[in-house]
């Protein structure tokens, strides 16, 4: 017996955990890279600065990668709890993609991220870098593992169904597929991008705030530089995306676009809001022929219509649409932002545009939103599949479960979530916000590779002892 | 390749049970009333470890997902909200370890939110082992009993047994690691605990004689699985001989020991099926070609690595860990 009601609050259930876990992953990836080069770069030029902005950062990746370690937990029962049939289907496939998530990253993590924490005095230069790549590559596989995951999800490939499971027939193509390759790069690219971004900004504030002048130069210089090259990059994985979107899930497409019916050429709906009851769109603002140059690079191509579609097999189209043209704003903002940040950084008449500064400083959300936003249209515009084409999201939640029990453990989420994460986005902030104060070697006792977040501590701790002498 | 998965399964399982058991009775010993140098005390013996154990939890799962996607699918499923219970009970914790000491005036809040959270997590632990000794309600290889199909009196009683249990594992830890006042009130508490477990297992089999449970037919039918019990008790004999003798070495180990007997004993009950008594190991697994991937890299390679990753953290934090590096 099938409860619609529980579909939808178990979608939603979903959607929360999983958008307030993917927050912290696409932070830590992009950090940990970063962090590689900063470590790179003062093992090269010998310039302190880099190794202030090292110990600095470390600390901030600690308190994040605590959090999405955290919140990733829940991420591997979730689809036993909530979708058990999904789980029985796809399992053979997906639980050996995420069990080697676990293992991959467990092990790069967990080993190098304790010498990142204890070892600078303890091995030598190079082997500290080496450490600090592994850790960058421990998160990339992370990814990875994920994004093959997601992407088997979107399209199935290299297995055949038994008995309504899927068995896998040919590991190699379910693990680089062109479609799992571009979306992996994708995320990647994303993930550097907030990375770039949470930097840069941290630059403009500090510069904004007179503090931390040298330190708020360099990660000016980094983040912006970093992100003119990727944002153009990026868009055209975007495209590439789009590509796969548009081959192998046309419904998706059209949603994306807002198509409706069937069209030759087809133009490309800039803004509009699309209505699902009346099958049209409102307030449209549309450019002809565009639409087919960015389908299918031709000026005359026939693209398909939402209404081509049986009704039972229509994703929604109000949000896929409107998510999608989020991300692709946030994107252009950021690079606007990016291209002349260089440009005055280049001219060296950024300090003293306070302006741009503060552009720049408050600019720190949009990758974010753009990644959220981004898997927001891959998610939702895949409905009512769980698995596409093969799977409908109906028939793959846990049978059994009620409205009642699924709105239950929704607010507990809710509450609890709410409730840790605005704790630690606090102590996120109070970092950034007391800088790096520059002292070396600042390794606190207590903390240990297990215990990521206890990195943060050096402040309270000597904050405590005082407060305790005092007493 | 199933039989190897089954064991690896198997040691995660039983790895999880004494590393996550030790640090959620510290957690749940936590609740008693006490001064804030002793939590500190009680916190920094765990400090180095929690979360390290913890990943056993995700190992666990991932492993069941990858290699028995049928039992992993029917038992999450079924044990729909005490899993989540769990879950979040293991969140709160975890963040509140970390969180305490970065805040001053609420700080009760954090002490409350991480002994709750052990004890949460632990009783739903053993409700849902409790749950699957008294048998589920599966027809078909369809889980039928709704999504309170686990709430009985049996897995109630065998969620406060577990909790007696990790409190008492997590008592022998405290006298294996510290000194001074810590370890003499975990001294005091090892005998209450261990009597509270005794009466448990005493109440537990009777509760089985009484309904009738099917476990009991396998005792009947194998009766070499009462080498079990018979370590175990010799493990309870060596315990007590050493909390009389005030050891502070063997009282953990022993305390070890019986978790693990009792493990291999209810696993080899349930052999060779693995949830009790409708889906077999066989029937469970996944495609040989999903077992061989998964053989081929991470059994094969990345799971001793992670073996000797755990002894060699423990190997650094071995013996009494100084009162200095405590909170």
């Amino acid at each position: 017996m099938m409860d619609a009601t529980a579909l939808l609050l178990s979608r939603i259930q979903f959607g929360f955990v999983i958008s307030f876990h993917i927050i912290f992953p696409a932070f830590t990836i992009g950090l940990a890279a970063w962090l590689t080069v900063l470590e790179a770069l003062h093992l090269r030029t010998g310039k302190k600065v880099y190794q202030t902005l090292f110990e600095f950062w470390l600390k901030i990746f600690g308190v994040a990668f605590g959090m999405g370690v955290v919140s990733g937990v829940v991420m591997g029962f979730q689809f036993g709890t909530n979708w058990s049939e999904l789980s029985k289907m796809s399992g053979p496939i997906q639980g050996p993609l995420l069990s080697y998530e676990t293992f991959t990253a467990f092990m790069l993590e967990a080993s190098f991220f304790g010498i990142l924490v204890f070892g600078r005095s303890r091995v030598s230069p190079r082997f500290y870098l080496f450490s600090a790549a592994m850790v960058a590559l421990g998160t990339t596989l992370s990814a990875f593992w994920i994004m093959v995951n997601n992407s088997w999800m979107q399209v199935p490939v290299g297995y055949v169904e038994q008995n309504g499971v899927a068995v896998p027939v040919d590991w190699l193509t379910i693990l680089f597929n062109e479609v799992a390759m571009v979306r992996f790069v994708h995320m990647l690219l994303a993930a550097y991008l907030v990375g770039a971004f949470c930097v840069a900004a941290t630059g403009a504030w500090y510069m904004l705030r007179n503090t931390y002048l040298a330190e708020a130069r360099v990660m000016l210089r980094m983040g912006l530089f970093l992100a003119s090259v990727l944002i153009p990059v990026q868009l055209v994985f975007g495209h590439l995306v789009g590509d796969y979107v548009h081959d192998h899930q046309p419904a998706k497409f059209a949603a994306i676009e807002a198509r409706w019916h069937d069209e030759q050429p087809a133009s490309e709906v800039i803004i509009a809001i699309p209505d699902e009851a009346t099958q049209t769109n409102l307030y449209e603002l549309k450019i002809p022929i565009l639409g087919s140059i960015i389908a299918s690079n031709s000026l005359t191509s026939r693209e398909i219509g939402l209404t081509s579609f049986p009704p039972q097999d229509r994703p929604p189209v109000l949000i896929p649409f409107m998510t999608f043209r989020i991300m692709v704003g946030c994107g252009l903002l950021m690079l606007a932002l990016a291209w002349l940040g260089s440009w005055l950084i280049r001219r060296q008449r950024l300090e003293q545009n306070r302006w741009l500064l503060g552009c720049i400083f408050l600019s720190f959300p949009l990758p974010f939103i753009a990644t959220l936003t981004g898997w927001y249209t891959a998610e939702i515009g895949r409905q009512p599949w769980a698995v596409y084409g093969v799977l409908r999201t109906a028939k793959a939640m846990t049978p059994f479960l009620t409205a009642q029990a699924a709105l239950t453990t929704l607010i507990l989420f809710g509450l609890v979530y709410v409730f840790i994460f605005s704790f630690g986005i606090y102590y996120i902030h109070r970092l950034l916000r007391t800088g790096p104060t520059g002292s070396l070697a600042a390794v606190p006792s207590r903390a240990t590779p297990n215990r990521p977040m206890s990195l943060a501590d050096e402040e309270s701790v000597s904050r405590h002892a005082y407060l305790e002498a005092g007493e | 390749m199933v039989t190897f998965w089954v064991a690896l399964l198997a040691i995660s399982i039983l790895i999880y049970l004494l590393l996550d058991g030790f640090d959620l009775g510290v957690g749940i010993l936590f609740l008693l009333p006490n001064s804030e140098a002793r939590r500190r005390a009680m916190l920094g013996a765990i400090a180095p470890f929690w979360d390290g154990n913890e990943t056993w939890l995700v190992v666990t799962g991932v492993i069941l997902w990858g290699a028995f996607p049928v039992v992993y699918a029917t038992v999450l499923s079924a044990f729909y909200i005490p899993v989540i219970l769990m879950l979040l009970g293991l969140i709160l914790r975890g963040v509140s370890f970390e969180f305490r000491n970065k805040a001053q005036q609420l700080r009760w809040i954090w002490d409350l939110s991480f002994g709750g959270g052990s004890l949460v997590a632990s009783f739903m632990q053993g409700v849902m082992v409790g749950a699957l000794v008294e048998g589920l309600p599966i027809v078909n290889g369809e889980y039928t009993g709704g999504i309170l199909g686990w709430l009985s009196p049996f897995p109630m009683l065998c969620g406060v047994g577990l909790c007696l249990g990790y409190a008492l594992l997590g008592a022998c830890w405290l006298v294996r690691k510290r000194e001074g006042v810590v370890r003499d009130v975990a001294r005091r508490q090892i005998p209450v605990l261990a009597v509270g477990v005794l009466l448990f297992l005493v109440g537990v089999f009777g509760h089985a004689l009484l309904l009738h449970l099917p476990i009991l037919h396998r005792w009947i039918d194998r009766p070499w699985l009462f080498v079990f019990p018979a370590i175990g008790a010799a493990a309870a004999c060596v315990l007590a001989s050493s909390i009389l003798r005030h050891d502070d070495y063997w009282p953990f180990h022993m305390v070890s020991l019986i978790f693990a007997t009792a493990f291999g004993t209810l696993a080899l009950s349930f052999w060779p099926y693995m949830v009790p008594f409708s889906i077999t190991i066989d029937q469970a697994a996944a495609p040989h070609s999903s077992l061989a991937f998964m053989f081929w890299g991470e059994g094969l390679f990345v799971f001793p690595l992670m073996l000797i990753y755990v002894a060699t953290g423990f190997r650094v934090f071995k013996g009494k860990l100084a009162q200095a590096s405590g909170y």
